[in-house]
């Protein structure tokens, strides 16, 4: 079944530098015949190559304003992060009223329902005795992460509805309350800071979970900022533990306890899963674990700078009480859809193909120079052995290995050279006895 | 039948590096898919052992054997060897040096950490001869 990526190439701009090669954490990228590929199984839409590619060509494929149109009824679900995009020039509901104005009926808050799943999360703590710690699954990029590359992971991943979806769920049902439309006729659309979160609502799933469209917020920054000044305030519900979200932290300071611990950066995600896997950190309660630098105020669709919109977040929820009232939420609506591994990286799904493999795979890297410059368009030397021995490269796709044989080559063409034909040639010294023709 | 052989070098009180061997190992596992249980029993085996050569000996050699049906592991150092490994294997007796003990290394579960997770050990030791542990973690 095709898995949709929200991360795609935009051929013509690539020039096939390899910068974006070395950044995938999962290993995704290949530039072939000069141009970037990504493989499919493996990407986890993080946007991590979105951020390195000096010449723009990769993107994110999203829905954009027109996708309203096929709903009568239509609610905007801003991340809590989007709102510290306009912090510095607006108050909040002047920014929300500014997002309704592009065409929305209604506004629901992801923050309001994150402060529901962080009282969730607390009483599951509160309850739990199994393998710790667990890990919010509320970053779709980190476990994106734990399906490749950290599958025995997968179980300790919180078993909790993540804010997005529960707020698609509960905006829907409030829409329809309201307006006494049927479910098809509420159309719900997060404004993503992310590419992990488009591909997290696209992904075929049966049931309508997730919000029915996702936006990143780039696409209507522009149109936001404009109205910021004339659009009508629209109130807002949630308090600040909820926007906290938007932010590394934030999502732990909601949720309160002993032990919780927080990373952001994909990379520092995985030093700490890696840590995990072996068996460590087992006093601690709770990870919650973001792909993007400082956050979701660092997501790959974001325009501010994540450090500022960190700050300007803060600033801006100071005024809001610190958490809203208790909404009812049922137990179903909590429940989340099972997270399976997708163990992209095996080498063959035969365990004695595999073990033959990977002892090539092995010989094949003593055989590299592990420069891991990247030039043959696999991230490392290890990756091109693994390439080669799945049959998708050749060893003299190494530059080095290449010059070598070149070089072993031209040694022997000048070898070659040196033997002239019988017919011709001359003995070199002490050539008194040998024949030789008329005298 | 395939079969994959990996070596690493251990170097002594090498602290910053312990460990890498055995995570290398965790990897070729995973890569070659056998099943998280048997991983997370290798691995930890794997790296209880590349410690104790870091911590009791003068250096050493972590070694792996991979098959289908078994992963042997196989820790051989140069060292002052183990007096009484029956002593040895008892829980929280160590004979690593306080300093070591202060990082949080050397509280004497090693062996008994390789015990659990092995479905067969065997270690060759004797005063001054150095010290070889064989791990052996069955597929099944
Ligand atoms: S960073 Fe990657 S996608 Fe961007 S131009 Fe270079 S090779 Fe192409
Ligand atoms: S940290 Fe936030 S913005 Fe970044 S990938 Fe995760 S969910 Fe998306």
């Amino acid at each position: 079944m095709g898995y949709f990526h929200s991360v795609r190439l935009e051929e013509d701009k690539c020039k096939g530098c390899t910068n974006c090669i070395k950044h995938c954490p999962t290993e995704a990228i290949r530039v072939r015949e000069g141009k970037a590929r990504i493989i499919q199984e493996r990407c986890i839409d993080c946007g991590e190559c979105i951020r390195i590619c000096p010449n723009h060509a990769k993107i994110a494929v999203g829905d954009d304003l027109t996708a309203l149109a096929a709903y009568r009824y239509r609610i905007a679900l801003p991340a809590p992060a989007v709102v510290s995009q306009f912090a510095g020039q607006a108050k909040l509901e002047h920014i929300l009223g500014a997002l309704k104005a592009l065409g929305f009926d209604a506004i629901y808050e992801v923050a309001l329902a994150a402060e529901m799943v962080a009282r969730a999360t607390r009483r599951y703590l509160d309850n739990y005795g199994g393998k710790r710690p667990l890990i919010s699954p509320a970053c779709p990029a980190v476990v994106g992460l734990i399906q490749v590359r950290f599958p025995s992971l997968v179980e300790q991943i919180l078993p909790l509805v993540t804010p997005v979806d529960l707020a698609a769920r509960l905006a829907r049902l409030e829409g329809m309350k309201a307006t006494g439309l049927p479910l098809e006729a509420v159309g719900t659309f997060f404004i993503s800071p992310c590419p992990a979160k488009i591909t997290a609502a696209r992904q075929p799933q049966g049931k309508r979970v997730g919000p029915d469209g996702v936006i990143p917020l780039a696409t209507v920054y522009g149109d936001i900022l404009k109205g910021l000044s004339s659009a009508l305030p629209y109130p807002s519900r949630a308090g600040a533990t909820g926007y906290g979200w938007g932010h590394s932290g934030g999502e732990n300071a909601s949720i309160g306890g002993r032990r919780l611990l927080e990373v952001d950066g994909i990379h520092h995600v995985i030093e700490v899963l890696t840590r995990i896997e072996a068996g460590d950190f087992q006093d601690i309660e709770y990870i919650e674990a973001q792909a993007c630098p400082g956050g979701c105020v660092g997501g790959a669709l974001m325009v501010q700078n994540p450090y500022l919109a960190k700050l300007e977040l803060r600033q801006l929820v100071r005024d809001l009480p610190s958490r809203s009232m208790d909404l009812p939420v049922t137990e179903k609506d909590l429940r989340a859809e099972p997270v399976y591994p997708r163990p992209a990286l095996q080498l063959d799904d035969d365990l004695a193909t595999a073990i033959e493999k990977m002892r090539r795979l092995e010989a094949t890297q003593a055989m590299l120079p592990g420069l891991d410059c990247g030039s043959c368009g696999s991230p490392s030397c290890r990756a091109l052995a693994e390439d080669i021995v799945q049959g998708e490269a050749q060893d003299t796709d190494c530059v080095f290995v290449l010059r070598e044989r070149v070089r072993v080559l031209a040694e022997e063409v000048v070898e070659l050279a040196r033997k002239l034909p019988p017919s011709m040639a001359r003995p070199e010294r002490g050539d008194e006895d040998a024949p030789s023709g008329n005298r | 039948m395939p079969s994959l052989k990996l070596s690493f070098p251990v170097r002594a009180r090498d602290f910053l590096a312990g460990g890498n061997g055995a995570a290398h190992i965790r990897q070729v596992l995973q890569q070659v898919g056998f099943p998280p249980e048997i991983i997370r029993r290798a691995a930890i085996a794997a790296y209880e052992a590349e410690m104790n050569i870091i911590i009791h000996s003068y250096g050493g050699e972590l070694k792996a054997h991979i098959t289908p049906g078994a992963i042997t592991i196989t820790a051989v150092d140069d060292g002052p060897g183990i007096p009484d490994i029956e002593l040895a294997m008892q829980e929280g007796y160590s004979t690593a040096p306080r300093e070591i003990q202060e990082m949080g290394f050397g509280a004497g579960m090693g062996l008994p950490n390789i015990r659990r997770c092995a479905d067969e050990l065997e270690i060759k030791s004797g005063a001054g001869q150095g010290t070889t542990v064989n791990i052996i973690i069955y597929n099944r």
